[in-house]
């Protein structure tokens, strides 16, 4: 029987403040779980602390939401021991680039397959808005005392130095396209990450919903002006097809560039993709050869209650 | 006892002390002794003063003593630290270069051991000389083994046409143990094998150390005389095997099942992580190989993470740390708890606060332990007492977490971990696996957290068939989805903390608590403390003074009922701890509401020597003692 969207949905009610953003993001999460046909118990959602967090308790699927910044290992943990898992990780930037910032690194190092998505607002919504990561330097949103006095994280910028092989960026409001971003993004063979710039409408009174659509800049120019455009209608080729030092090197750098345009146009779409880089479950086979067919979840540690575990020749070799 | 030796080698950092205790050790084992080795080491890659005391003895021994009765050394510092704990029947082999080393020739030696040597010199009219403290030494009795070190390597390149070997100071470490055997006079085919064995992937290195250990040994059986000591070995004893402080858990997790473990590197634990990995193929009675997936993490926090992300999956998931570490972790701890996680953090202390003693001994984090994480939540905190019960405790602490649904700290410590010892061979069909509720399939509506009248939910994995469910650290309904309503919070509080009580009912006595003997005087204690005060109860029932002794081993639930019925007949308590503050016998009038007559502690960082706890228990039994004991044995 083939999945529908209604399938992924929960009866927990959402609490999530009239015209969030976030709304978007699990709308698409669910229709991209049931276009991929992906089956509610092979897939787990691993969720961080604050608004988006609660994001695991939408979805019916296996959901684990965890603690605040740490939601990567919970969730590198569970796919390496049980790879066969579809597993996605979500939290906010907060979560993730501020409190999380050296799992988010150190996820990048070891490549493991699967998704991580940022809710990224540019505030603290659940402790009453304020400053996050993502927020630029001196922009003053509805809740600080005064205009904010750091510069901000770079995600896509952050996610491309520390070995992600997917990066992407997505907008809530545009579910669609997020949607088919979700898709490419767990397909993908590594650990892939998605920027979602999600309007905090309660809160950021700077990055509105308004504000991407550009309707500041239709006042000057008489019509609507969206700052959001697609990577996918220019000429941009995020892919790396060849191995080689030159290509990895130019297609990074490009990423890298094109991550710190921000203003008056801002891309979404992938910004870099290399599925040459090994996934951690390959450097693991290249020492367990049977890791995958006999992973630790789907281990036989015993039999009739007694180990099977033989370390005799261990044992033997400890003898006096 | 017909057989107690202790042999001490010291030398800087990286010179090779360890892999010369090593080969002691090995040797002496293999000769039928049972033997008791502990390493001492500064936190430093080169330089600083580490040493090695290998205790040997015909019968079943737990500890070090105080005495040592033959030390061997090829730098300055180790005469210097140590040439006031050579017994008077003992003696020194040192290099006879250094004779003219004054101390402050030596940069190592800090300024408030210095300062205490040379009042000692000064009051005794000596030189601050390696000359001046031999004197000493020989003025107490002890026989003094010169020996150039340099000329025997040249006389021994001559001899074997090996111009390479002139100078090769890296191999003084061998040299050393073969000048010492030679002296005891322990048969030297051991020797050889041994040597071949620790450098089993270098041969060529392994050849060069088998002439010069002959050499050596030939040189001390020919020049070196009237030595008290002669060992030339007994009968083995069968199944004995000689094991490092971290065999006895990491073996027990690979027996166990335990199939995933995460750490960040850290002192005293990683050795365990490091030798998962290096055996993480194992092999499985009829079955395909299995494996351990070991993971170096960024931090501990994200050890932690992991641990439990892979446990949620049902795999035995485990984390090896020590205080610090453990510190950054009690948050995720709390998660495990109020989700019901089952997995077991292996604790291997040190002497703390903050980075403390980082290489050195203690038993500071036992209240730390019990009261980890915010929140109230059950956990269970386990200890060991030696690598052999650490072992069958590993299997244990499983077991409990998997039956309870609760996270299990397993508390070992750092003298069990830099300690090397002969035991009985472990059996691994002394461990059972019980997974608890875990579940093979689920059928119908499932809710992971649902009410049952024992309080334990079945649990189903991540991933299998129709097992879908929810965790969260907020307070959960049933299914595992957040809730802050009044009444449930209630249900879900009390199924929690229900389990402590089922833990305590359902732990076999003998698991929570163990009495060796009881008299008008008893010791409590829990932990690596169990070696050193078996072996001071023996030395003081050999004088007809009866002490028991009860050890601790379930430190939360605390076993009250247990262990008052253990202690109602003994009339004075004493309290054996290395912390400062009695942090067991703190935990022990909570509970137990009944006042702790002695403390005896020791927080410099070094381990207890069963010398130091009988000449305290003497005291008190005599009425000398004062309440608080403090020992400070050992550099």
């Amino acid at each position: 029987m083939a999945l529908k969207l209604a399938d992924f949905k929960t009866d927990v009610h959402n609490d999530w403040c009239p015209g969030c953003g976030d709304f978007g993001i699990v709308n698409a999460l669910q229709m991209a779980l049931a276009e991929m046909g992906i089956e509610r118990d092979k897939a787990t959602i691993f969720s961080g602390i604050g608004c988006s967090g609660k994001t695991s308790h939408f979805i019916n699927t296996y959901g684990v939401h965890t603690l605040h910044g740490r939601v990567l290992t919970f969730a590198q943990g569970g796919k390496l021991a049980n790879p066969d898992m579809t597993v996605v990780a979500v939290g906010g930037d907060g979560d993730g680039l501020g409190i999380g910032a050296g799992h988010f690194v150190a996820a990048g190092r070891r490549n493991i397959d699967m998704t991580y998505i940022i809710f990224d607002n540019g505030v603290y919504g659940l402790t009453k808005g304020q400053a996050s990561p993502t927020l630029k330097l001196g922009e003053q949103t509805k809740s600080l005392p005064s205009p904010n006095t750091n510069s901000n994280v770079n995600p896509i910028g952050l996610a491309v130095a520390s070995g992600f092989t997917f990066v992407a960026r997505g907008y809530s409001y545009d579910v669609r396209h997020l949607k088919d971003l979700i898709i490419k993004a767990v397909k993908h063979k590594g650990l892939s990450f998605l920027d979602v710039l999600q309007p905090c409408p309660t809160y950021n009174d700077v990055n509105t919903r308004d504000w991407y659509a550009g309707v500041d800049l239709a006042k000057e120019s008489m019509e609507r002006h969206s700052r959001i455009y697609k990577l996918e209608d220019t000429k941009f080729d995020p892919t790396v097809n060849y191995a080689g030092e030159v290509e990895v090197n130019e297609k990074l750098s490009q990423a890298l560039v094109k991550s710190l345009e921000w203003g008056d146009k801002i891309p979404i779409g992938v910004f870099y993709q290399n599925e040459l880089v090994s996934p951690f479950s390959t450097r693991l086979t290249d020492k367990i050869p049977n890791y995958l067919e006999n992973p630790p979840a789907k281990q036989v540690i015993s039999d009739a209650g007694l180990p099977n575990t033989d370390i005799s020749k261990i044992l033997d070799s400890l003898k006096v | 006892m017909n057989t107690d030796f202790t042999w001490l080698i010291g030398g800087p950092q990286g010179s090779g002390v360890e892999s010369g205790a090593n080969i002691f050790s090995k040797v002496c084992s293999q000769m039928g002794y049972q033997v008791f080795g502990k390493r001492e080491f500064y936190s430093n890659i080169k330089g600083e003063h580490s040493y090695f005391t290998v205790r040997i003895s015909d019968e079943k021994i737990h500890s070090n003593v105080n005495d040592v009765n033959l030390m061997v050394s090829f730098d300055a510092e180790t005469i210097f630290r140590h040439f006031d704990e050579i017994s008077s029947d003992g003696g020194i082999i040192y290099d006879s270069e250094l004779e003219n080393i004054d101390t402050d020739k030596v940069r190592t030696l800090d300024k408030p051991f210095k300062d205490r040597l040379h009042k000692l010199l000064e009051s005794k009219n000596k030189p601050f000389t390696i000359a001046g403290v031999l004197e000493l030494a020989k003025e107490n009795g002890v026989k003094i083994f010169p020996v150039s070190f340099k000329k025997l390597l040249e006389t021994l390149s001559e001899e074997v046409e090996n111009p390479r070997l002139r100078g090769l100071v890296r191999m003084y470490n061998v040299i050393g143990v073969s000048l010492s055997l030679g002296l005891i006079k322990m048969p030297s085919d051991s020797l050889v094998n041994s040597i071949d064995e620790i450098f089993s992937k270098k041969p060529q290195i392994a050849e060069i150390n088998q002439q010069a250990a002959s050499f050596s040994y030939n040189y001390a059986s020919k020049n070196f005389e009237n030595f008290n000591h002669v060992l030339s070995g007994i009968e083995k004893q069968s199944d004995t095997i000689l094991v490092q402080g971290h065999f006895g858990c990491s073996l027990g997790k690979m027996v166990c099942g335990c199939r995933f473990q995460s750490y960040y590197p850290i002192t005293p634990a990683s050795d365990e992580s490091v030798y998962l990995e290096s055996n993480e193929i194992l092999e499985i009675e009829n079955g395909r190989p299995g494996s351990t997936i070991v993971v170096q993490t960024e931090d501990e926090i994200s050890a932690i993470g992991m641990m439990i992300g892979s446990a949620l999956t049902g795999t035995r998931s485990s984390t090896s740390t020590s205080g610090p570490g453990f510190a950054l972790m009690t948050e995720a701890l709390g998660w495990a708890g109020i989700n019901e996680v089952a997995v077991v953090i292996t604790l291997y202390q040190r002497s703390g606060p903050s980075t403390g003693l980082p290489t050195r001994h203690g038993q500071d984090d036992l209240l730390f332990t019990v009261f980890a994480g915010c929140g109230d939540f059950p956990k269970i905190v386990y200890a060991s007492g030696d690598i052999e019960e650490s072992f069958y405790d590993t299997g244990n602490c499983f077991n409990y977490a998997d039956k309870y649904q609760v996270p299990v700290i397993h508390m070992m410590d750092k003298f069990l971990s830099s300690s090397v010892v002969t035991c009985k061979k472990f059996n691994p069909k002394k461990i059972s696996i019980d997974r608890g509720k875990l579940l093979d399939k689920v059928e119908g509506e499932y809710k992971r957290f649902e009410l049952t009248d024992d309080g334990i939910s079945p649990r189903a994995k991540l991933g299998m068939d129709n097992g879908v469910f929810w965790n969260t650290g907020d307070e959960s309904d049933e299914y595992g989805h957040i809730t802050e309503d009044p009444q449930v919070r209630i249900s879900m509080m009390d199924k929690r903390m229900s389990r402590l009580d089922l833990a305590l009912e359902t732990i076999p006595e003998n698991e929570q608590a163990v009495p060796f003997e009881i008299h008008d005087y008893t010791i409590i204690s829990w932990g690596s403390t169990k070696g050193p005060i078996l072996d001071a109860q023996a030395m003081l029932k050999k004088e007809g003074i009866d002490i028991g002794f009860v050890q601790i081993k379930l430190l939360h639930p605390f076993p009250t009922e247990y262990v008052k019925s253990l202690l109602k007949d003994a009339k004075v308590l004493i309290d054996i701890e290395a912390n400062h503050s009695g942090q067991l016998g703190k935990i022990f009038k909570q509970n137990i509401t009944r006042e702790i007559d002695y403390h005896i502690l020791k927080y410099t960082g070094r381990g207890m020597t069963s010398t130091e706890l009988y000449d305290s228990l003497k005291r008190i039994v005599e009425n000398k003692a004062s309440k608080r004991e403090i020992l400070s044995h050992g550099a």
